[in-house]
């Protein structure tokens, strides 16, 4: 064997060890969920299988609640970034007007300072609303979001402006111009942006602890978190069950369109 | 209407919805933070008064707080070189063929994706004294198990392998696109002129991918004053405010003691961090583009 070809095999073995190191906490999530709670500290070939743990944690807590709170949270969420930004973005790439360019300025300062430390006031503004724990009250700090605004405004201007000026030409307004070239053209980039934005509210946790509770608006990371605390006393095996309920409809998403998440995480990182 | 003036008009119209939502939740909090951070809270009835750099003085004479900093400091510089080797290390092993490549790659990823309340969640137990994983190991090979999270010396550090363990896959892509972005005819040059492997990368690949380092170390800082919450589940700042890190002790000082006068002034003091941070990055790239 030539020595290239060893390292090569060396090397393989290495990211193979690698992997392993790296799935090996949620690996052995699953066999503790899967396994009666004894097993969780016995390794045993021979143990069986059961969904018992499944069962007891699903009614322990009210996860399908904290689910459908999630689902209303992230949608509501992304759905709203997807307008504010397209308006904002097509603003920036296809208008001239007075002030834009301070006005591009003060939106990096976002990009910078995210609604996550600036939690404070924003959680008086809420009170002042009467928006405390309601689900708009998580959504709304973020739906004017930086990131989304550079990410489209980028695309956009990488549009061919003969294409507008033909819809122009047509008769077309500003709107039908957006909507019929604009967004039709950037359709890979609002899959990006929607796969990252969903999986980053479904993630998160510290504006939702923080404005919510109650079981109608807590979304899954909360619920979990209370589920899952030590002073709960709940056993392992069935902490394991409700964290992989609760990552689940991520997880699966994630390793059905493997690709996609990698590229839009890729394409939204690099921008 | 003329047309030079409607398009001005268009503009502003568009902008407008977001324009709101960014006042309200980004710019004003900001001003808001700094004023309320010059008053102290109200008390009994009695509206708040402005007492001017008091807050401050507090902040300097508060020994938490320079824990906390200090934490934040360990943690970034503890994490964010590991991290980073790693993360090209897997990038540099992902981008080659090899049997399994699939599941190497997803395997690496994956913590990225989960949310940090559930990786939490399955660490805890590894910790767990007497059972937990570390101390079955531990125990195996003759050694006393030890309270992992609930000992000041050992506790900050099991929250720092957690987010080793969850940034590395997601640095990994950006080294991953920068890897297969890389000019062909370096890559041949290099193997023509025979060039081993490793030197090839510390002279060739490592130079290039100097963009996408910068670009992940400072992403990585800006993520210390933000994902915090492992910190919840796992030890609550504790033991002896060993794992306390500064946008923790701000959620404590806000919505446990209700201090809202000295959350404006930990809020003051992170945003200043983070656009300290965001100035140096600026100027390490401009600096970047002059021989490039």
């Amino acid at each position: 064997m030539e020595p290239s070809a060893f390292w090569h095999r060396i090397e393989t073995l290495a990211a193979w060890l690698l992997a392993l190191i790296w799935a090996a906490p949620l690996l052995y999530a699953f066999w503790a969920a899967f396994h009666p709670p004894h097993y969780a500290v016995h390794f045993s070939l021979t143990a069986p299988l059961t969904l018992a743990n499944f069962v007891e944690a699903w009614q322990t807590a009210p996860f399908a609640r904290y689910f459908l709170n999630t689902i209303l949270y992230t949608t509501t969420t992304t759905a709203l970034q997807f307008v504010l930004c397209t308006l904002a973005a097509y603003s920036f790439a296809c208008y001239d007007w007075k002030g834009r360019d301070i006005a591009f300025a003060l939106i990096l300062i976002q990009l910078m300072v995210m609604p996550d430390q600036l939690l404070v006031v924003n959680y008086q503004t809420m009170t002042a609303l009467k928006l405390v724990d309601s689900i708009p009250a998580i959504s709304l700090p973020y739906i004017a979001s930086a990131f989304g605004v550079f990410l489209l405004r980028q695309n956009f201007k990488q549009v061919p402006i003969a294409l507008a000026e033909a819809a122009r030409v047509e008769g077309a307004g500003p709107l039908t111009i957006l909507m019929k070239v604009y967004v039709p053209l950037s359709k890979s980039v609002y899959l990006a942006y929607g796969l990252v934005s969903v999986s980053w509210h479904w993630n998160n946790f510290l504006w939702p602890l923080v404005i919510t509770n109650s079981v109608t608006t807590r979304p899954i990371t909360v619920g979990l978190s209370i589920f899952g605390s030590p002073e709960n006393g709940v056993n392992f095996a069935i902490v394991s069950a409700g964290t992989l309920m609760s990552v689940a409809p991520l997880l699966v998403g994630f390793l059905l369109f493997q690709r996609q998440f990698v590229q839009s995480f890729m394409r939204a990182g690099i921008k | 209407m003329n047309p030079k003036i409607a398009r001005h008009v268009y503009g502003w119209l568009l902008f407008t919805p977001a324009a709101i939502f960014f006042i309200l939740f980004t710019h004003y909090p900001i001003v808001r933070s700094c004023f309320l951070s010059l008053f102290s809270n109200s008390r009994g009835g009695r509206p708040p008064e402005f007492v001017g750099l008091e807050n401050y003085h507090y902040l300097i004479d508060d020994p938490i707080f320079w824990q906390a900093l200090k934490n934040n400091l360990i943690y970034a510089f503890g994490t964010i070189p590991v991290t980073i080797c790693l993360a090209m290390l897997m990038a540099v092993w992902v981008n080659r063929q090899m049997a399994g490549r699939a599941f190497v790659r997803a395997a690496y990823f994956t913590p990225t994706i989960l949310p940090m309340i559930a990786i939490a969640n399955i660490w805890l137990f590894f910790y767990t004294p007497g059972i937990g994983l570390f101390d079955n190991i531990l125990q195996y090979f003759g050694y006393p198990g030890r309270n992992w999270l609930g000992n000041p010396d050992t506790a900050l550090a099991c929250l720092m392998v957690i987010a080793v363990w969850k940034d590395a896959g997601f640095f990994m892509i950006f080294y991953l696109a920068a890897l297969q972005g890389l000019p062909k005819d370096v890559i041949e040059a290099g193997r023509i002129e025979g060039a081993g492997r490793f030197y090839f990368f510390r002279r060739v690949t490592f130079p290039l991918l100097m963009p996408t380092t910068v670009f992940v170390v400072f992403n990585a800082l800006i993520n210390t004053f933000r994902i915090i919450d492992h910190i919840f589940i796992l030890t609550k700042g504790g033991p002896d405010n060993a794992t306390e890190l500064l946008l923790y002790y701000l959620f404590q000082t806000a919505f446990e003691f209700w201090d809202t006068a000295y959350a404006a002034v930990l809020t003051v003091v992170i945003m200043t961090i983070l656009m300290t941070l965001a100035l140096a990055q600026f100027k390490v790239l401009e600096r970047r583009t002059h021989y490039q």
